[in-house]
């Protein structure tokens, strides 16, 4: 861009990690709260869309060398593994199991598998968003 | 078991004739095909003294027999009749084309048709199963399609192929709805079961459509009026194809079915109708069309009609037997189908030698067209003998057996004029009187067949030097001619030991075989049917001598009203009628596949509840109406009237944008905090996206569209938006069932989480939340390729090619 455009510059980057936070916020919550996988990982792209528009695309690729699909691959892998836990262990295809433990910093916690599932959706929908993104905003 | 494997041996030497081509170039394929007829001829031998006895030998294999659908094999003595004539004939035609085929043709696929043609017609002769008769019958169709265009290069071919396919293939499937038809009112497939309970179904509703069906079938096959035409175009097969096919075999797997069927739709008058009179009228038909062909085979083709409609009729007038006792007095009446199988047999030997007559001529001479050819006497001897014979035969003179199955049917149809008239209408009286003309008319092209060729000074002959044919291809029409005359020498033998018992298996309930078998004899005084004849060959030579003065009026009838006519006609309107209709909905528009898609959607679903006055607009059990959601649904609803009226693309995504985001603010409204945040998120990301895309999309231009065009396509959105509407108002209020959403009440039991929306999500429906991914996933994918991999400017083209 051949503009200066401090002010933006300097709100994204604040911008950016609040959106960051509660994009994190929102997935870890996703259980008991509004939110989930699925608006988490959409908000972490928009706010990596917020970085496209305010930088170009050549700096966002050398500031996040993130290649997206293989974020996809990798999301599609935790989904699918966490639905195949039920198989090994004799159960049902995508049994889900939970159990409260007491966590070192955390203290009483509820751990469930559909956590990693959820991880799996918000890696695909992160990966997804920018993969297209990326690709129609990159292209000449 | 034997005769079983009579039905498998020409299938297996089919088999075989690929392999013994690849690995024996040299060797002359047609003697080792040979085998196949011979084997199945010692087969039919060994049981001709069974038979003859009146017993029938039987053996069944099970194929599916859940479906009832069983291979059994059944000889008696209408199957021996018929089995006899095709591999008697098949072995002489065998031997006939060893010689006539040039060893530069396919013969490795002709052998190979030929003896599944053979297979299958064994087949259709020996079947007790109806299914599997129509299995085999079908396979008779596609063998002699396949030997009907065995010179596939020549258009004449192909075209003669295609007929006879579409005509017997649908004579064909309407046999098979009448096998269906009748499997419904017996519960059995089997041919002899049904004869057994044939006395009581002709009352049953179905009768009359089995029988039509069936009669169909039969009639297309046998080239019955109006469904001969196919036979004078087949003729452009191979000469070998035509004696063995168009003379001696498949055109009479329709007399058998209609005498196989006898002793089931014998007992309605129908059949006695339609049968003797439909014989009539092929029979005279035939006959008349012969004299005015030119080529040979063409005459001959349409002779094969005209007696093929002969047995046919005398197959009808035998059907009479069925409407009284039959005793000595009546034995006149079953009389008549025992000369329909002597004819059958008469008319094998001595049209399968003319037609192998005429073969050698057109080997020899190069044309087959009678206004070249003629004087052959002298050059042709022996060729001309075996016409002579063939010829006197067939217009019914002595001393060969074409007079005495002629006599005999002029005593049968005398018969069937005599009928007392009580209970016949008097149109029977035109039985012999149709018969003695067809008679006149076959003693005409005998006559033209073998003085036209023979006779008379050679016209334009091709200039080819003319000899007699080696003997390889005299010994099969010797050996027919030799029947012709041995048949007349010792009629009652024939009769004897492979008619009578034939007569029995189309009189289940009558007399006894004996009492059935007439005694034949070549003299019997000067009684009607002496003079008849005399009066045929009287009237036959006069008409002879003075046909250049009434052939004009075959010329008479437009060229478009004949039966050709028609078929081409309908054959080429089907198509434009077909295309036409395809052209109306199959545009390419886009545009016009949703107006269709939109316009079933209203009459099928729209029209069900309509129908079933399942519109209900009952208004009691509604939420009361906020504020918000008036101004809400206002504001919402004028931007998406607006988006119909803009013309800009950036107003119409505002539009859209508009609209998404009201709809997020109604999930927040009806308290659905995920779907809000969604569908704020995915509008925000989208419209983005479009943004996106914009600078690439084609320049925004109005639409064209002329106003009716316009008025049609807004009056069917706005029915197809009341409709929806009308509907969701009407299942609004269905609460036949109680929802199941008490169940996810207890998600934090069962779940471990407080968010029911995510919990449904991630856990209780967690499957359709992978698959979703996965679509995302795809739609990535999809939007990769498109983009980066597209094709480049000057690239190969690797789809649509």
């Amino acid at each position: 861009m051949n503009q200066n455009n401090v002010i933006l510059n300097t709100l994204t980057y604040v911008v950016f990690f609040m959106i960051f936070l509660f994009s994190i916020h929102i997935f870890l919550a996703g259980h008991f709260a509004p939110g989930g996988g699925f608006v988490g990982g959409l908000l972490m792209a928009s706010g990596l869309l917020l970085l496209y528009v305010t930088f170009d695309l050549e700096t966002v690729r050398k500031m996040l060398p993130i290649n997206y699909s293989i974020l996809v691959a990798i999301g599609l892998l935790f989904a699918l593994g966490t639905a195949s836990i039920g198989l090994v262990a004799g159960d049902a295809f995508f049994t889900h199991y939970f159990n409260h433990f007491q966590l070192p910093l955390l203290g009483d916690s509820e751990l469930h598998t559909a956590m990693l599932f959820d991880t799996g959706v918000y890696l695909v929908v992160v990966g997804v968003t920018m993969m297209i993104i990326e690709s129609i905003g990159g292209d000449q | 078991m034997t005769i079983f494997l009579a039905i498998c041996i020409p299938f297996l030497m089919a088999l075989l004739v690929p392999l013994m081509y690849t690995f024996f170039p040299k060797f002359k394929i047609g003697w080792f095909v040979l085998i196949a007829p011979l084997a199945v001829l010692g087969i039919l031998a060994s049981y001709i003294p069974k038979i003859a006895g009146g017993q029938t030998a039987i053996y069944t294999y099970d194929w599916v027999p859940s479906l009832g659908m069983s291979i059994t094999v059944y000889l008696d003595g209408l199957s021996m009749i018929f089995s006899l004539l095709i591999s008697g004939v098949g072995a002489l035609v065998i031997l006939y084309a060893i010689h006539y085929l040039s060893s530069k043709e396919a013969l490795h696929h002709f052998y190979c048709y030929l003896l599944l043609f053979m297979g299958a017609m064994l087949g259709v002769v020996f079947s007790d199963n109806m299914m599997v008769l129509y299995a085999f019958w079908e396979l008779t169709s596609v063998s002699s399609f396949l030997l009907i265009a065995f010179w596939h290069h020549r258009h004449a071919s192909r075209t003669g192929a295609r007929k006879s396919m579409l005509i017997t293939v649908t004579g064909g499937i309407t046999m098979l709805i009448g096998f269906l038809l009748l499997h419904e009112m017996t519960g059995t497939f089997s041919i002899r079961k049904t004869i057994e309970q044939a006395a009581i179904l002709y009352d049953h509703p179905l009768f009359i459509g089995a029988l039509i069906c069936v009669l169909i079938g039969a009639f297309t096959k046998s080239a019955q009026f109006p469904f001969h035409i196919w036979l004078p175009d087949a003729m452009e097969a191979p000469t070998p194809v035509s004696a063995y096919l168009h003379s001696a075999t498949m055109v009479k797997a329709g007399i058998y079915i209609v005498a196989r069927f006898t002793p089931i739709f014998a007992y309605g008058w129908t059949w006695f109708w339609l049968v003797t009179f439909v014989g009539l009228i092929t029979l005279v038909w035939g006959s008349f069309n012969a004299v005015k062909q030119t080529d040979l085979k063409a005459l001959l083709a349409f002779s094969t009609i005209s007696q093929l409609g002969l047995i046919m009729s005398l197959l009808g007038m035998g059907s009479f037997a069925y409407h009284v006792q039959i005793d000595t007095s009546t034995i006149i009446y079953t009389q008549a189908t025992f000369v329909a199988l002597f004819h059958l047999v008469n008319h094998s030997t001595f049209k399968g030698a003319l037609f192998m007559a005429v073969g050698i001529i057109d080997h020899e001479a190069g044309t087959r067209d009678i206004r070249r050819l003629g004087g052959l006497m002298s050059l042709m001897p022996i060729t001309f003998t075996i016409t002579v014979i063939g010829s006197m035969s067939m217009a019914g003179l002595p001393p060969f057996n074409g007079f005495l199955s002629k006599e005999l049917f002029f005593s049968s149809a005398l018969a069937t004029a005599s009928i007392d008239m009580t209970s016949l209408p008097s149109i029977v009286a035109l039985v012999p009187i149709m018969a003695w003309v067809a008679s006149i008319f076959t003693f005409i092209y005998s006559c033209i067949l073998v003085v036209k060729t023979f006779f008379e000074s050679p016209k334009k002959l091709p200039d080819v030097k003319i000899h007699e044919a080696p003997i390889g291809m005299l010994i099969s029409p010797i050996i027919l001619v030799s029947f012709v005359f041995g048949i007349f020498l010792f009629p009652n033998t024939l009769a004897k030991y492979i008619l009578s018992p034939a007569m029995l298996s189309i009189y289940p309930q009558g007399a006894s075989q004996e009492m059935m078998t007439p005694h034949i004899s070549a003299w019997h005084g000067f009684n009607t049917e002496l003079w008849m004849t005399i009066g045929v060959v009287v009237a036959g030579i006069i008409l002879f001598k003075l046909l250049p003065k009434w052939k004009g009026i075959y010329n008479r009838l437009p060229k478009h009203l004949t039966l050709n006519g028609l078929f081409n006609r309908a054959l080429y309107e089907a198509e434009n009628v077909s295309s036409f209709i395809t052209r109306l909905y199959m545009t390419g528009s886009l545009r016009q596949y949703m107006l269709f898609v939109y316009i079933v959607l209203l009459g099928v679903v729209g029209g069900y509840f309509a129908l079933n006055d399942a519109f209900n607009f009952s208004m009691d059990n509604n939420a009361p109406i906020h504020i918000y959601e008036v101004i809400l649904v206002g504001v919402m609803g004028a931007a998406a009237i607006a988006m119909l009226f803009v013309s800009s693309r950036v107003t119409a995504t505002v539009l859209n944008g508009i609209i998404g985001y009201g709809l997020s603010i109604f999930f927040v409204i009806f308290r659905a905090p995920d779907l809000a945040l969604t569908q704020l998120i995915v509008e925000s990301v989208t419209t983005v996206l479009f943004l996106l895309c914009f600078t690439y999309l084609p320049a925004w231009k109005k639409d064209r569209l002329p106003s009716r065009t316009k008025i049609m396509n807004g009056i069917i959105s706005v029915a197809v938006g009341m409709t929806v509407v009308a509907i969701s108002l009407s299942v609004l209020h269905f609460n036949e069932f109680k929802t199941i959403s008490s169940y996810f009440e207890n998600a934090y039991e069962l779940a471990g989480g407080k968010n029911i929306v995510n919990t449904i999500l991630g856990d209780f429906r967690a499957f359709d939340t992978m698959l979703e991914v996965v679509v995302l996933c795809i739609a990535s994918i999809g939007v990769y390729q498109m983009i980066r991999l597209r094709m480049k400017k000057g690239g190969d083209r690797h789809e649509n090619k």
